[in-house]
């Protein structure tokens, strides 16, 4: 079972790499800023694994560890979701009628 | 509720959430949707999070809860940065995300190690995780502190300086392989940590400032393929496809970077951009000629297309907002004006256009290289703020110049060229810019921001002209 997941998880990646390469191609490189700090943000979603760390205490050094890395994504999460946002107000079309 | 259910109920939300990424970045394609994009991100996350705390394994909160604090007090004002630091912001996030990273796969090891669990596979994916994890942080560390300028930006190279960043690196490669052989060597894992961290430092030492939005691109790979790997460690494919997607992002963004430069990326990371230029750096020189505010301003006003390209001293001079009056009042004038920018101007990827975003300055004005260069035979007046390598004809015809065959913007050919700068002295690259010696270019001495205020101020027919 073990084997079947580890091949399962690399073909997860695969896919995903490939709409990755897909998906950002599109952006415009305009955007380019404000895309570093959203996928930052997003790749941040390794808060999930830092809560089960953290939260099941299974020894006083992984609890300290998955407690920093739940502050260090939290950290990511929050400042690269608002200035993502804060960044992309920004952005404006001339008025029309200027 | 049972715990199957729940398990159902946790993926199920990995599975929206991983949906709901896949959306924030298709969004975020255009300047319309984008702000979309952000709430499918935060929509994602916030339900990855709490199928997360659902979950039966997770049985204490209070540890999690002061990390989220901890989290928010610091991320908060991170966000908040002065636009001019976002790729200083951009380098300690890919820190935030390596160290996460490390510390997870640390705490597995450990975790694993006392249970007997470590099948070869585990032990691999947490080498991989540890190593690109703490290279990631001590790397991106380094180039905030560069970008900062904490630490000197000029790179800095020492005998068999790749051989030795090599070694480091086979090093703690095998050891890792040791331990997936036998991960019982507890005592090497304390050795890959800190062989990766020196790592990351020597990695970044030698790269200069010019090169700086690829380095900060290829962390953001690093930052995401480490999340890759904590997802294979953990089983959790939400980690995965998030990780693949800035993995693949920051490679993306790598590849446009090196293009833009005509560079390959061994070049980016084992060239010392600087030193070879310090050699080239020479020929005879030809006099400059130098301009007042008031001259510029004469010949701005005369023109009837004017293209302004934004670089790096204009993110220093923090003179984007003079640039925006400048533009209004040669707009006011009946006189076009449009901005060009180079991929690699500034200090990490859409670095000018968020700046003059800041400025209000509509986008539908912001041009990118390969659609203005055609144009410039037909402008009247470019106004070069802070920008060099990026306008430097060398590229084009010098075979010598280090900076030979980069695209660059072909100002060159308008009809006249003002540029603002400084002082003579040559940027990070050192290279000698032949653009300021050029027939049709006067130059106008001074800070950024100071000239382009005098110059609107001029132009306004105001007082007070230095």
């Amino acid at each position: 079972m073990a084997g079947l997941d580890l091949w399962a998880m690399a073909f997860v990646f695969m896919l995903a790499t490939f709409i990755g390469f897909d998906v950002i191609r599109n952006v415009s490189r305009l955007l380019h800023t404000p895309l570093m700090s959203l996928t930052n943000a997003i790749s941040a979603i390794a808060v999930v694994g830092s809560i089960i760390i953290a939260g099941e205490q299974k020894s006083t050094f992984s609890t300290v560890l998955g407690t920093v890395a739940v502050a260090a994504s939290v950290t990511n999460i929050v400042s690269g979701f608002l200035i993502t946002d804060r960044m992309l107000r920004m952005f404006k079309r001339r008025e029309p009628g200027k | 509720m049972s715990p199957e259910l729940i398990e159902h109920l946790t993926q199920a939300s990995y599975l929206l959430a991983s949906g709901l990424f896949i959306f924030s970045l298709r969004w975020l394609s255009r300047p319309e949707t984008a702000r979309r994009g952000v709430a499918a991100g935060v929509a994602g996350m916030a339900l990855a999070v709490v199928g997360t705390l659902l979950h039966p394994e997770v049985r204490h909160f209070e540890w999690i809860a002061i990390a989220v604090v901890v989290g928010t007090i610091i991320g908060v004002p991170l966000s908040r940065v002065a636009l001019t630091a976002v790729p200083q912001r951009t380098a300690l996030s890919h820190a935030f995300g390596g160290l996460a990273a490390g510390l997870v796969g640390a705490a597995k090891y450990s975790l694993w190690l006392d249970e007997g669990a470590l099948t070869p596979f585990r032990m691999f994916a947490i080498a991989v995780e540890v190593i690109l994890g703490f290279v990631t942080l001590t790397g991106s560390l380094m180039a905030a502190g560069k970008l900062q300028e904490v630490i000197p930006t000029r790179p800095i190279t020492y005998r068999n300086q790749n051989f030795i960043n090599l070694l480091l690196l086979a090093i703690a490669v095998g050891a890792g392989l040791w331990l997936v052989v036998d991960p019982t060597k507890w005592q090497l894992f304390p050795v890959i940590v800190a062989l990766s961290l020196l790592f990351g430092v020597l990695l970044i030492i030698p790269i200069g400032g010019a090169d700086m939005p690829t380095v900060i691109s290829l962390l953001n790979s690093y930052a995401g393929l480490s999340a890759v790997a904590m997802g294979f460690v953990l089983e959790n494919k939400v980690l995965i496809i998030a990780g693949a997607l800035d993995g693949s992002s920051g490679f993306i963004l790598s590849v446009i970077m090196c293009r833009a430069m005509n560079r390959s990326f061994t070049n980016v990371l084992f060239g010392a951009f600087g030193q070879v230029q310090a050699v080239a750096a020479h020929g005879e020189q030809k006099a400059v000629k130098s301009a007042t505010a008031q001259d510029a301003a004469d010949l701005l006003e005369t023109a009837s297309q004017v293209v302004v390209v934004p670089g790096y001293g204009m993110a220093v001079a923090q003179a984007q907002h003079r640039v925006r009056e400048l533009r209004d009042q040669l707009a006011k004038r009946g006189i076009g004006v449009r901005f060009a920018i180079h991929p690699v101007a500034g200090r990490m990827p859409g670095h000018m256009n968020v700046l003059l975003a800041e400025a209000e300055i509509p986008y539908d004005e912001l041009v990118e290289m390969d659609d203005i260069n055609p144009d410039f035979p037909q402008t009247d007046v470019v106004l070069v703020v802070g920008a060099n390598d990026v306008v430097n004809p060398a590229a084009r015809h010098d075979k010598t110049s280090p900076i030979f065959g980069m695209p660059i913007l072909d100002v060159d050919k308008a009809k006249s060229v003002i540029a603002i700068k400084r002082s003579m002295n040559p940027g990070f690259a050192g290279i000698d810019n032949e653009l300021y010696t050029a027939d049709n270019t006067v130059m106008v001495f001074g800070d950024a921001k100071a000239v382009i205020g005098d110059v609107v101020k001029a132009l306004s027919g105001g007082s007070g002209i230095h």
